[in-house]
């Protein structure tokens, strides 16, 4: 058997476990390992500038492809870094595997040089980690640690190396598992049957249902199976911010996003609604609004992988434990064989009502902000004249604010894995190193970051590795001068109070910024250069682009979700409300 | 409402840190937490108790069972079980006290396994409660110290918690 060292294993056993792309950050714990990357050619290591944007570029790589992201960095700060990476990917379920540098194992515990305790201070954030401390155990970690993230629900694990077990002095046989079976980890792989008959029959005999899908039926890849159900029945689907894309968003039975900046014909049958068909989604804060308000009249089927998400916040009277695709085509088998068909006048008579709402507040039936007065430009406009030009058809990743919502409104995703934010965590600086992670997943392919000139400060380091890395992506600032979000709840609930959320003329001139780096900037200013900026922008295939679109500074996002209450209370604009 | 919790554990380093970070990050209170290693060498087992309604409880066993490191969790509260603490104290014994303080312990089937001159420690064994009447029964005054292990759990009869 051949002999290698500890660091040669590590990279093999990566290999081994599918990893074509290594996001990374050197430094001295990881010495060993890095000269290990150095003497090969089959994971291809992509330098980072700062390890947070290493973990986001692999965790947008693994939301785009559906493979395991995989990230390299140092110990100490190297890992101290990481970790909101890690965080972001721990609230949205996304497959990654952290591999940090450690110590010496002698070392461990004297507070020596760049040590942290990194099982320790990730600990709340991973779904499992691993202490190798012999080389001989690296190829196994390697294999546990890719399955642990990708199956049941998926997670970020990390595995922590100390420096001595990678030493090139000391070498052992390498065997990479073909099968791994852990004894105490068996996520499911099937629903209950006796539960999905009687979520079928309930689901059946709606008069007002309402399909939940969230960021599960994504990351299951059971899009197309939640597409077949809906149709099938006919009944209405709303997305959750982490689902969009999973049901088509110019498709006529979809309502849009639920939630806090959910539309309001979404929220308003959700709050109506008979029976309601949760699919991976998490009854998150953001969506429910007050629980004990929420939904007074539904009864709930919620289907999900992870059991602990069941009756978490809000109790619900199906549960079934299970991948979201396997379930949804057990229902669909189910469906054609029984005998009782959905009660196709209870489904119109709730069409036409879903209509109504649509035609009173609907996001999508005319604008619901004070339209432009033809030279400022309103930030949903911009987003709207991005997916014109883009025909739709953009991966879209985004950052936290304002901007971020607006995108989630205003861009239709019509496929899963076509929109990447931070979802659960909300972690400004995510979506410019996430469209690194989806470029390097496509190649060729339109990839733009809709940002706000706050949240685009907080990864705008990357600007650098994308020239490294040839990874033309598009920035696309909504330029609102502020913390847009931020404010917007200053205005709304602390008097216009605005504490800190202003710049007072410090922000960099970003077109000259994206020049500093080798890129090209653009600046638009005014609602007639608006299309033809973004026509330029896009014309530049092989280059990274900003376009610094100067917004409305004074814009709010609508609807909102009005707290404490339940989801039909919402601010529908700046005077009304429901 | 009490509840008593049972756990089987990989006995690996670093997983008994994560059952009880576990408790501290969701907001849990644990009131006794008890663990070593099995016949198997391999698995650990725990026993905690809290006090949490029906629904927190079922979060609480379900986010265990998440744990990759957690093989099996049983809620005992409900079926027929048994529970034991150990309790070690140290009370002031002198003159008249000592006679008093020695029939007390009969009376609750403990044990002096230490006498000094003017202290005796006492080693009880039982569930909580009963602990907690010998503390009531010998009172404030006398005790110098107590130490009790938490609670130990196990289900009566045929059944068994097991790989
Ligand atoms: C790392 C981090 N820090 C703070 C926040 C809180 N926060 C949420 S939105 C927001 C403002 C974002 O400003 P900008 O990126 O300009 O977006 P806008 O709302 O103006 O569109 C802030 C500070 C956050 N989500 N993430
Ligand atoms: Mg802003």
């Amino acid at each position: 058997m051949e002999l290698l060292s500890g660091g040669e294993i590590l990279i093999r056993a990566l290999h081994d476990a599918g990893v074509k792309h290594l996001w990374g950050y050197p430094g001295g714990a990881v010495l060993h390992i890095y000269d290990a990357l150095f003497r090969q050619d089959d994971v291809k290591h992509i330098l980072m500038r700062h390890e947070q944007a290493a973990v986001h570029a692999a965790d947008a790589y693994a939301r785009a492809t559906g493979e395991v992201g995989a990230t390299l960095v140092t110990s100490g700060p190297g890992a101290t870094n990481a970790i909101t990476g890690i965080a972001t990917a721990y609230m949205d379920s996304i497959p990654i595997v952290v591999v940090s540098g450690q110590v010496p194992q002698e070392k461990i515990g004297e507070d020596a040089f760049q040590e942290t305790d990194m099982i320790g201070v990730s600990r709340p954030v991973v779904k499992h980690s691993f202490l190798v401390k012999n080389p001989a155990d690296i190829a196994e970690t390697i294999a546990k640690a890719f399955y642990i993230a990708s199956s049941g629900r998926p997670g970020p694990v990390v595995v922590d190396i100390p420096k001595d077990v990678t030493d090139p002095n000391t070498k052992v046989p390498y065997h990479f598992p073909d099968k791994i079976k852990i004894r105490s980890y068996q996520p499911s792989v099937r629903g209950h049957a006796g539960q999905i008959k009687r979520a079928v029959n309930l689901l059946v005999s709606a008069k007002r249902p309402v399909i939940y899908a969230g960021g599960g039926v994504v990351l299951g890849n059971a899009s197309a199976q939640l597409i077949e159900l809906a149709k099938k029945l006919n009944y209405p689907v709303t997305n959750t911010l982490m689902g969009l894309g999973g049901f088509p968003g110019t498709d006529k039975q979809f309502l849009g996003m639920l939630g806090m900046h959910g539309t309001f014909e979404a929220n308003t049958a959700m709050h109506h609604a008979d029976v309601i068909l949760a699919i991976g989604a998490r009854f998150d804060d953001r969506v429910t609004n007050s629980v004990d308000k929420f939904c007074p009249s539904a009864k709930i089927i919620h289907i999900d992988v992870d059991p602990s998400s069941i009756s978490k916040t809000v109790q619900v009277d199906i549960p079934i434990v299970g991948p979201c695709q396997s379930v949804l085509n057990d229902m669909i088998a189910l469906l054609g064989g029984i005998k009782d068909k959905p009660d196709e006048s209870a489904i119109a008579d709730w069409w036409l009502q879903i209509g109504g709402w649509r035609e009173r507040y609907g996001l999508y039936t005319k604008p619901r902000y004070e339209p432009s007065d033809g030279k400022l430009i309103k930030p949903q406009d911009a987003v709207k004249a991005l997916y014109k030009v883009t025909e739709g058809n953009a991966y879209i990743t985004s950052d936290v604010g304002q901007h971020q919502m607006f995108a989630a409104q205003y861009y239709l995703f019509d496929k899963p894995r076509q929109w990447f934010n931070s979802g659960g965590l909300g972690t400004m600086g995510y979506g410019l190193p996430a469209a690194m992670g989806v470029q390097m997943a496509r190649p060729g392919a339109q990839v733009a970051c809709i940002t706000g000139e706050g949240s685009i400060q907080m990864c705008i380091q990357e600007l650098s590795a994308c020239t490294q890395h040839q990874l033309p992506v598009k920035i696309i600032i909504l330029n609102n001068q502020a913390l847009g979000m931020v404010k917007q709840w200053q205005d709304m609930q602390y008097g216009s109070r605005y504490s800190h959320v202003l710049y007072e003329d410090s922000l960099p001139d970003f077109v000259k910024l994206a020049e500093a780096y080798g890129h090209i900037g653009l600046r638009v200013n005014h609602l007639d250069e608006l299309e033809s900026g973004l026509e330029e922008c896009f014309s530049h295939k092989d280059r990274v682009v900003i376009l610094d679109i100067n917004v409305d500074q004074y814009e709010h996002v609508y609807p909102m979700l009005i707290a404490p209450g339940s989801m039909r209370d919402m601010w529908l604009n700046k005077t009304e409300r429901t | 409402m009490k509840r008593i919790i049972s756990v089987l554990l990989e006995n690996q380093s670093g997983s008994l840190s994560r059952v009880v970070g576990l408790f501290s990050q969701r907001g849990y209170n644990i009131d006794s937490l008890t663990v070593a290693p099995t016949e198997d060498a391999t698995l650990s087992r725990l026993t905690l108790t809290t006090h949490c309604d029906d629904v927190i409880t079922q979060q609480l066993t379900k986010q265990l069972n998440k744990l990759v490191d957690v093989v099996k969790v049983l809620d005992l509260t409900d079926g027929a079980h048994i529970e034991r603490e150990l309790m070690l104290l140290k009370v002031r014994a002198s003159g008249a006290a000592r006679e008093e303080i020695k029939r007390c312990v009969d009376i609750f089937r403990g044990q002096i396994v230490d006498v000094g001159p003017t202290t005796y420690v006492v080693q009880l064994a039982g569930n909580s409660s009963k602990l907690d009447s010998f503390i009531e029964a010998l009172g404030d005054a006398i005790i110098l110290e107590v130490v009790r292990t938490g609670v130990s759990g196990i289900v009566r009869g045929e059944k068994s918690l097991k790989l």
